[in-house]
């Protein structure tokens, strides 16, 4: 199975069935993508597919060749997404970090979709969560990078 | 051996002592080492070695030719900002820009051992116990520096400065870099006394210092446990026994799943079975295919949770176990002074078993080598102890392993040593089974299932108030087992104060109190938790003093201020907090939106450092909504005001999510919930605004990472009482559906 991944094409020899979450992570080595719940609820393992916010722990990685994912370790080849990093890095939003990747994949997609969003867009597009409770860090930094 | 090789293409902290010792090595010749020799705190420098071992990478700082600087700290970052605040601390007094240094943590063993005894990154206790032994670091390597340049330069020390990163002779305008000097200045002798700089000097510490981690933690580099990878190693997932003690007698399907995609073996082991795979995901799905007979052995040893086991049950023992305990604090004479007293009041509060959640759900990477060492990486806050615990499974000296601690997805507490709640264990006996590295990861609802909880607590009380509605005598049992006995034990007769802590040491002026201990084990696994037992205790006791002054006809914000009359520190800060949320607001009023609120206010003295908090709230479709917290908090004196306040708020959610949805029940011996849609914790749309002052009283440094936690369920449940007229002893709140108080 062909998977296109930051603009590269992976050839991967997996159960169709695997989330994209492992094959990400141990087929392909990109451990920036996280794994929390395998439920889809926290979002640490969130990657954009066709610019969509999406949680792979329950993703088939079937259902995405073709697709065009975007994970974190492309993110600041993205005009918006080195927006977004930026913003995380001046409002000091991270704590441990964990969730930080899926968190900043979300207010990229948000941004790409809706370039000024008002409070509620960003609280119906910021949904992961945080244990360390980054939340009005996050909040504020999604505010500057629409701003930027 | 073969050389671990990580994921990463990053600088990782493990990087550096795992991948490339060589290059590492390599890299740190000539450079500046410096130790710190304990107890006595003298600083020693030796040169690096030209054929170093690996016990010459005992040094916590390195200068390198290339102006960076390398501090391996003692200490564990899992969020709280340490590595930064730490290299601010040392930056301070070598004269450096923060922005040069790297950290990674420093390998378990007494060389690291800053601060005398065993390292525990706990107890909030990092920058505090740490800071005059760092500063005094920083001071000795500055002042070699600036003898090397002077002994150069045929000039006296006392005619040479720094700036941050180089010696300067201002005479001449000449200047030597800190990587220039590096290698003549670790052939000099440390010097006996150091000056340290004034605090009104300081340029880094009590400043907003950027911390270090944010671009590697916004760009998906920053490497953690999970993400470890060295070469052959296989993937493990685990089944667990459904109930704690019970152990696998029989796989009827074990054929069946061998035959799996990617499954290399299938194992039994204390309380689990495991697979081997080669990636994890193959190894779950067999893991979880499995048909395991599991069968408690009649002559168990270890700890054996009964079939029957509940925390309904549990809170039951509790409340009906009615010793009067082993008594703790004693001022006055309570009993006499209850009996005696105009009126008295009696309430038992309780707060759940709570899960750790942190985010990272808990691996361990072993790899056993050819010389029959071991190499270990896993998440933990207490290096000594895994080592000391690892050597213990594998059957060889603590000296023959290498601890590696990664970075921490969560913190928590829920890294310390809790034996079978963490990993470690299997991963040894599994590598050793297989012959080849091998790296477990816990799935979500194993982690669920085996995490070390917050013990359910509670609390029997009593208020005695005199004719004129003031408290003369308080008496409270706290039945139970504390983390403290659980891991650490407890003297007979001796009360466990991790039990005790937040409805005991309380600063209000009461004549006669009694506070006392009733121990009664608990058979659940149970572990630190942030802020321990102040994470309820503080709940107990400032709700039920809310209930004593409406009792009294008092206003709780006025009574807490005249009973902390005598003590000007928490009087100030009570007035504080009250300044910073616009002055305080007795009884239920309209905010401009219409809604109708009501404030709560709590006091805290948790881990060395003094706590104000006061919440907004109103209600809505029988819950409530939290609006604004305000928290004044008198750590004595800071090192990074930035990192306080997000400490602040990260406390603030995690005590937050205590008081609104989180509880972990267990029935017939098991957890319920396995997973966060049964466990919910804070979602980002119930985090209120969080409002920070922060004072420095000149007081001992105290703690921050817990210390912001205990304020936050009684100053939020007190202020529900204000709208529905409704006392609730019991958390959570969405246990209870909340209305409005019938005028």
């Amino acid at each position: 199975m062909d998977l296109k991944i930051n603009g590269q094409t992976h050839r991967v020899e997996v159960e169709p069935d695997t989330p994209l979450l492992w094959v990400l992570r141990d087929t392909l080595g990109m451990t920036g993508t996280k794994y929390g719940c395998g439920v889809a609820q926290c979002g640490a393992c969130t990657v954009l597919v066709d610019g969509v916010a999406t949680r792979t722990c329950v993703l088939p990685v079937e259902a995405v060749a073709g697709s065009e994912i975007t994970t974190i370790e492309a993110i600041e080849s993205d005009p918006v997404g080195k927006r977004v990093v930026a913003a995380w890095i001046d409002k000091q939003a991270p704590q441990c970090g964990y969730c930080q990747s899926g968190q900043v994949m979300a207010a990229t997609a948000l941004l790409k979709e809706v370039p000024q969003p008002s409070d509620e867009d960003i609280a119906a597009a910021m949904t992961n969560l945080c244990r360390c409770g980054t939340y009005n860090a996050i909040t504020a930094a999604v505010r500057q990078a629409a701003k930027a | 051996m073969t050389e671990a090789i990580l994921n990463s293409k990053t600088k990782s902290p493990l990087r550096a002592l795992t991948v490339t010792r060589r290059g590492f090595l390599g890299g740190s010749l000539g450079a500046l080492t410096l130790s710190i020799a304990l107890p006595h705190g003298r600083v020693m420098a030796k040169a690096a070695p030209e054929a170093p071992q690996a016990a010459d990478l005992n040094a916590f700082l390195e200068i390198r030719s290339d102006n960076s600087i390398l501090f391996r700290s003692p200490f564990m970052e899992g969020g709280q900002g340490v590595h930064t605040a730490l290299v601010q601390i040392l930056a301070e007094e070598l004269d450096a820009d923060p922005a040069v240094f790297a950290v990674e943590t420093a390998p378990a063993g007494p060389d690291y051992s800053l601060t005398g005894g065993m390292r525990i990154t706990g107890g909030s206790g990092t920058v505090r116990s740490s800071y005059e032994a760092l500063r005094r670091l920083g001071a000795s390597a500055r002042s070699m520096l600036i003898e090397a340049a002077a002994s150069a330069q045929g000039l006296s020390a006392e005619a040479l400065s720094t700036e941050p990163g180089r010696v300067i002779d201002s005479a001449s305008g000449r200047s030597w870099t800190y990587g220039e000097l590096a290698p003549a200045a670790s052939a000099l002798e440390a010097p006996e006394t150091v000056s340290l700089r004034a605090r009104e000097d300081f340029r880094w510490i009590r400043k907003p210092v950027a911390r270090l981690d944010m671009h590697d933690k916004s760009t998906g580099k920053a490497v953690y446990g999970i993400d470890l990878t060295v070469e052959n190693m296989l993937y493990a997932a685990i089944q667990h026994a459904p109930r704690y003690g019970a152990q696998p007698a029989a796989i009827t399907n074990e054929a069946d799943a061998a035959q799996m995609p990617g499954v290399h073996s299938i194992h039994p082991l204390p309380g689990a079975v495991a697979v081997l795979a080669d990636s994890w995901w193959r190894a779950r799905r067999a893991v979880e295919a499995l048909d395991v007979e599991w069968r408690v052995p009649e002559d168990a040893t270890g700890r054996v949770l009964p079939a029957d086991f509940s925390s309904q049950a549990r809170k039951a023992a509790l409340e009906s176990a009615d010793d009067d305990g082993i008594a703790h604090e004693l001022e006055g004479d309570a009993a006499a002074a209850l009996a005696d007293a105009a009126q008295v009041i009696s309430a038992v509060y309780d707060a759940p078993y709570l899960a750790h959640a942190q985010l990272e759900p808990p691996s361990a990477l072993a790899r056993w080598n050819e010389d029959g060492t071991l190499d270990l990486w896993t998440p933990n806050q207490a290096p000594d102890f895994f080592r000391a615990a690892a050597a213990s499974v594998a059957g060889i000296d603590a000296k023959q392993i290498r601890l590696h601690s990664p970075l921490l997805g969560g913190f928590f507490g829920r890294h310390f040593q809790y034996n079978e709640s963490n990993p470690f264990p299997q991963a040894i006996l599994l590598a050793k089974a297989a012959g080849r590295p091998v790296k477990v990861l816990w799935s979500r609802e194993e982690e669920f299932l085996m995490d070390a909880m917050r013990p359910l607590s509670l609390a029997r009380m009593s208020w005695g108030l005199d004719e004129q509605g003031m408290p003369v005598a308080f008496s409270a049992v706290a039945p139970g087992e504390g983390t403290v006995e659980r891991w650490f034990g407890r003297a007979e007769d001796s009360a466990d104060t991790s039990i005790l802590e937040g409805i005991a040491g309380k600063t209000y002026a009461i004549a006669n109190r009694r506070v006392a201990h009733l121990p009664i084990k608990d058979p659940a696994a149970i572990g630190f938790w942030r802020s321990v037992g102040h994470s309820a205790n503080d709940f107990f006791y400032e709700c039920f003093f809310d209930e004593m002054a409406a009792a009294g006809g008092h206003d709780p914000y006025e009574l807490r201020l005249r009973l902390l009359e005598h003590s000007p520190r928490h009087k100030t800060l009570l007035e504080a907090v009250g300044a910073l949320s616009g002055g305080w607001k007795s009884g239920p009023f309209t905010a401009q939106d219409g809604t109708e609120r009501a404030r709560g206010v709590a006091m805290a003295s948790p881990f060395g450092s003094e706590v104000a908090t006061i919440a907004e709230v109103s209600l809505a479709d029988g819950e409530a909504i939290v609006h604004d917290i305000w928290v004044a908090i008198d750590p004595g004196s800071i090192v990074n005001p930035a990192i306080v306040e997000a400490q602040v708020n990260s406390a603030v959610a995690l005590g937050l999510s205590a008081t609104l949805v989180e509880g972990a029940v267990f029935e017939s011996g098991a957890p319920q919930a396995r997973n966060f849609d049964g466990y919910p914790i804070l979602p980002p749309d119930r985090m209120p605004r969080v409002h920070v002052r922060i004072i420095e009283s000149g007081e001992a440094m105290g703690g921050i990472g817990e210390p912001p936690l205990p304020g936050v369920p009684p100053a939020v449940v007190n202020a529900v009482a204000v709208l529905t007229g409704q006392r609730i002893r019991s958390l959570p709140l969405s246990k209870t559906e909340l209305s409005r108080r019938v005028q």
